[in-house]
């Protein structure tokens, strides 16, 4: 006889009622929605897999897709080497450091909807320091009017707002490398791109990872700051697929094609989050597999 | 309390961490658990403490079947290689925590049970006293040296009076000297106590300065058992000899007659047969390993010694002994000397041996003959 | 290869006022090139802080650090062309074996050829040759480590390559043939070498002169034998031999010791002649020394077996030499072929012998103390 103790799945239940109330049936709801055409309250019929094939046949919806995954490679591009380059000035220790890091954590601390309104007054032509600056040095400025200054505005918002966590997090990845690396780096004459090189950024893989994913998923969801901003305007410049899917779902009540849109919406994330954790999972071991078999 | 582990099994998953086993520890004495890294001794301990359920077997305390249960309804007090303590605690909350938890159980047996305050102050001094870490009580952890960290933990257990105290190589992370102050204070500690304490460690030098009894375990199998210096002294096996010597004990491959061995450089010697039964004796002829011990070598010849000439590969100093490992005709040996011997790398010397003071192991690694002991 | 003169203190705090204050008291120590040095003591000796003056990655608070005479005080670990190894095994984790080898030197500008030659020649000796092409990452702490010290030996032009403590990691098994490895390595290379550890076995093994550290003061420098058999600071006798010296507090009265309230006569041994100390001294015995000798023999004390304690290759016997409040316990170690007294037999211990060190304030003053602040390294 194998003495298993059966009661500890007790202790996992409430976790798994909280689990199926706060995700698993209002999923099922949404699955249920996808697969009907709700006329009206009492009328409802069983339509398959129809609206998911009309919402993979959407050109909107496609545009929307692109401009999505722009955005959220844009992010990336552009907060990841500038959160570690921010996390390499900080102050390692002291007063500066507590300082430092109070600064940088601030803009984390802003509710988004505000985010957006901040940027909003920021970047008006009128008052706003951004857009009235901009337009006094001759530049002809306006998110609400231009699709490339709506683009510009949106991402440089994201960018303010959410480099310091990936800054935090370097920081505390980098606070992790004993100091013996740092000696021995001297001592083997490194220079100082070296040391970035060959030290710090591969002890900063396993956090850099998190912070990707973290930014990729959160970019990918982006909804309340373009559209508090620009209301995914002008035309459809900013509208990006969270967007999208408020448009369908509570502008137009198209409930059976929404929810359709929002089970795709979810697999995507869920996919390219998987693709990219084991594309990142690879990097730096595929030349130790190449150098063992050659 | 007396433990009895019977026909004790352990895997996980498809991986066996200990194959079927049957031992019953000595009540009140310590049993050291002896084996390399991943032998099976903290899965061992493990089992004993309640922390592991055994795929198989019977665990008994005191004749009551425990088998599965879990180590809080148990008294045990166990000690690991890393010094745990409670951050945020003194000293003197962390050597009470035990009896305060016992206090509030009121569990017949226990030393806490209904221990006041100034009862825990008092024990929780005595105790310190003891450990001399008396002078840090209201300190935390975090300010005292890697060596009080350890004691702080020790007093911890040692405040509990469990009747099973668990070590798991208690003191691997201590500076030299500190390990040595600290075995000799252990073992004195535990041989006024009446606990039983199980030791596990890889050190066979500390296995034979703690004494007691020792258990040999090698890749989760449990190889001998008994009195430490028995087993030191008549190990049953090839691998028993092998795990339990430090420095190694020399193996050198031989052909047996009837009543000698043959070495690989044509040397012969007479193998005195052994006065008590317990080996198997000199049986048949054929391929053997023929064991010494390094004490045993030595530079100065005696009367009817073997000679071994060779080259110095390093000489290892301890301080009070020096390890010569020499590069010879007959394989490499090593020389146990007492006391500082410098020898530069590559000198020629020549290792003496008393035939008499020779292990022959069979072909299949069983002891077949073993050195005669003057100290009984 | 440099010769490095140090005459320096260290505080880490400003203002340093009390001995306490100093995490290296002020000291003058010569280290010769193509020696191998061992820094030994217990932690918080100062051993790893004088490791860090010399490698310049600690600048002293006080004094200069000299490499063949120059003063280096101000300059960096790379200008003093120094290699360090460290306790924990420090790898460039996207690099191979090769390439972790190689970095000091591309660092310095070699060129390729000698780069290649040079590797292969260190990755030879630390048997690393199979693994070259690996990445290091992938390989066990020992393998790691061993690639640790080869970064530090790959330089032929170092001045010194200083240790910290780099066997702690390595599994007993392996350790002896690393050690052997390094003392191949000096022999064959003729680099200075400077080993820091609290590991008496470590230093004693390795170094061919050993520079005692307490409280960061160096209380002696010698060779393993000197150690062992005439330390020059009752610390040394403690930290050296396990178990180590033991002390018995004794002063001289006509002709005779009297210790543990025993009147030993010295006439007839081999310290007969001695001038001893007046008032009282402290005599300092090992445990190895301390033979089992006919009653009444001249030197000997008489004590009664507490413990026989059987460790296989010897016995450890304690005795207890005198009664009530003068009583000392002495740990006798004999050897496991002779059948030991057994507990509350009557013993006598042979005391005074050619091994036998007299101590007054914890100093070596018989047979001549070396001076231990003036001594060379």
């Amino acid at each position: 006889m194998k003495p298993v103790n059966q009661r500890a799945w007790l202790l996992v239940l409430p976790v798994v009622c909280c689990v199926a109330f706060s995700a698993i049936l209002p999923l099922m709801t949404v699955v249920n929605y996808s697969v009907q055409d709700i006329i009206s309250p009492e009328r409802r019929v069983f339509v398959g897999t129809e609206w998911f094939a009309a919402v993979l046949r959407d050109a909107d919806l496609h545009a929307a897709l692109w401009r999505q995954l722009l955005f959220s490679l844009s992010v990336l591009v552009v907060e990841v080497p500038l959160g570690i380059l921010l996390s390499l000035c900080m102050p390692a220790s002291g007063w500066r450091s507590s300082l430092v890091l109070v600064l940088v954590a601030m803009s984390l601390l802003i509710p988004w909807n505000v985010v957006g309104t901040i940027w909003q007054i920021f970047g008006r032509t009128d008052i706003g320091l951004l857009g009235a600056t901009l337009t006094r040095l001759g530049v002809d400025y306006s998110y609400a009017g231009h699709a490339g200054d709506a683009w510009a505005t949106v991402l440089l918002m994201d960018v303010w707002h959410w480099t310091p966590l990936v800054a935090l997090l370097c920081f505390a990845g980098l606070r992790a490398i004993p100091d013996a690396y740092y000696q021995a780096a001297r001592i083997d004459g490194a220079s100082t791109f070296a040391v970035f090189r060959y030290i710090q950024l591969p002890k900063l893989r396993d956090v850099l990872m998190i912070a990707v994913l973290l930014r990729f998923m959160d970019s990918f969801m982006i909804y309340t700051e373009p559209f508090v901003l620009t209301g995914g305007g002008p035309g459809n410049a900013t509208t990006f697929l969270s967007q999208y899917l408020t448009q369908k779902a509570v502008g137009q009540f198209d409930l059976g094609p929404a929810a359709a849109f929002s089970l795709i919406y979810f697999l995507l994330i869920l996919m390219l989050c998987f693709i990219l954790y084991q594309w990142m999972q690879r990097v730096g071991q595929d030349r130790a597999v190449e150098q063992h078999d050659g | 309390m007396t433990l009895v582990l019977q026909g004790i099994e352990h895997r996980v998953s498809a991986r066996t961490h200990l194959y079927r086993f049957d031992l019953a520890l000595r009540p009140g004495a310590m049993t050291v658990l002896l084996g390399a890294t991943g032998a099976g001794k903290t899965t061992m301990l493990r089992v004993m403490a309640g922390l592991d359920a055994p795929s198989h077997g019977t665990v008994w305390a005191d004749g009551i079947n425990v088998t599965g249960r879990p180590v809080r309804e148990r008294d045990v007090a166990m000690v690991y290689q890393q010094f745990i303590n409670y951050p945020s605690f003194t000293v003197a909350d962390n050597i009470a925590s035990p009896l305060r938890v016992q206090a509030r159980s009121h569990r017949r047996g226990s030393v806490g049970a209904g221990m006041s305050d100034a009862d825990i102050r008092a024990r929780v001094r005595e105790i310190a006293t003891r450990l001399r870490i008396e002078p840090y009580l209201n300190r935390l952890p975090a300010t005292l040296s890697g060596g009080q960290q350890q004691r702080v933990a020790l007093a911890r257990a040692l405040a509990k009076h469990a009747p099973l105290t668990l070590l798991d190589e208690p003191l691997v992370n201590l500076d030299f000297k500190l390990r040595e102050a600290l075995r000799v204070e252990l073992s004195a500690l535990f041989a006024q106590d009446d606990t039983t304490v199980v030791y596990a460690t890889t050190d066979p030098a500390e296995a034979l300065l703690l004494g007691g009894d020792t258990a040999v375990l090698d890749d989760g199998e449990l190889l001998q058992h008994g009195p430490t210096a028995d087993v030191f002294r008549r190990p049953n096996s090839l691998r028993v000899a092998r795990a339990f010597s430090d420095p190694p004990m020399n193996l050198l491959s031989a052909q047996a007659t009837a009543t000698h061995v043959v070495l690989a450089n044509g040397d012969q010697w007479r193998v005195t047969s052994p006065r008590d039964s317990s080996p198997r004796g000199m049986t048949g002829t054929g391929a053997c390993t023929v064991g010494i011990r390094a004490g045993a070598l030595r530079l100065r010849a005696r009367d009817g010694d073997v000679a071994l000439p060779g080259v110095v590969a390093l000489a290892e100093i301890t301080g009070s002994e020096t390890f010569v490992h020499v590069t010879t005709a007959v394989g490499p040996l090593v020389a146990q000397l007492t006391g500082v011997h410098v020898l530069a790398l590559g000198a020629r010397v020549t290792l003496f041996a008393d035939p008499a003071q020779i292990y022959v192991f069979d072909a299949a690694g069983a002891l077949c003959s073993a050195p005669e002991f003057a100290g009984r | 290869m440099a010769r490095i003169e140090l005459a320096v203190s260290h505080a880490y705090g400003a203002n340093p006022v009390r001995d306490e204050d100093y995490a290296l008291r002020p000291l003058e120590l010569t280290f010769e090139h193509g020696g191998a040095y061992a820094l030994l003591g217990p932690s918080g000796c100062g051993k790893t802080t004088m490791l860090n003056l010399m490698s310049g990655l600690l600048t002293p608070s006080h004094g200069v650090v000299r490499f063949d005479g120059v003063d280096v005080t101000a300059q960096s670990p790379q200008a003093r062309n120094v290699a360090q190894v460290f306790q924990f095994p420090v790898v460039y984790d996207t690099m191979s074996v090769a390439d972790n080898l190689a970095f000091p030197l591309r660092n310095r500008g070699v060129a390729a050829a000698l780069v290649k030659q040079r590797v292969g020649q260190i990755a030879e000796l630390l048997d690393l040759s199979d693994a070259l092409d690996r990445r290091a990452s992938n390989l066990t702490a020992d393998a790691k480590q061993r690639i640790s010290l080869g970064r530090g030996l790959v330089r032929e032009d170092v001045s010194a390559v200083l240790f910290d403590e780099p066997l702690t990691v390595i599994d007993p098994q392996l350790k002896w043939q690393l050690r052997r490895t390094l003392k191949q390595i000096h022999a064959e290379l003729k680099l200075t070498l400077i080993y820091v550890t609290h590991d008496q076995v470590e230093a004693l093994t390795f170094a061919d002169q050993i520079v005692v550290m307490m409280h960061g003061t160096v209380v002696q420098i010698g060779s393993a034998a000197e150690l062992y058999e005439r330390p020059a600071h009752t610390f040394v006798g403690y930290f050296i031999g396990s178990p180590g010296m033991q002390f018995v507090p004794t002063v001289c009265e006509e002709g005779a010791l009297v210790l543990c309230g025993q009147r030993i006569p010295i006439s007839g041994t081999v310290l007969e002649q001695q001038r001893w100390p007046e008032g009282s001294f402290v005599l300092g015995v090992r445990p190895e020394y301390l033979a089992l000798v006919p009653a009444y023999t001249p030197g000997a004390a008489h004590g009664v077996v507490i413990h026989r304690h059987d460790v296989g290759t010897y016995w450890l016997l304690t005795v207890r030499v005198g009664t009530g409040s003068v009583a000392t316990m002495l740990c006798a170690r004999v050897a496991a072929d002779i059948a030991p007294p057994v507990a509350d037999a009557d013993v006598w211990l042979l005391l005074v012998g050619t091994h036998t060190c007299v101590y007054v304030n914890d100093r070596l003053v018989l047979p001549c103390a070396p001076d231990a602040n003036g001594a060379r390294a």
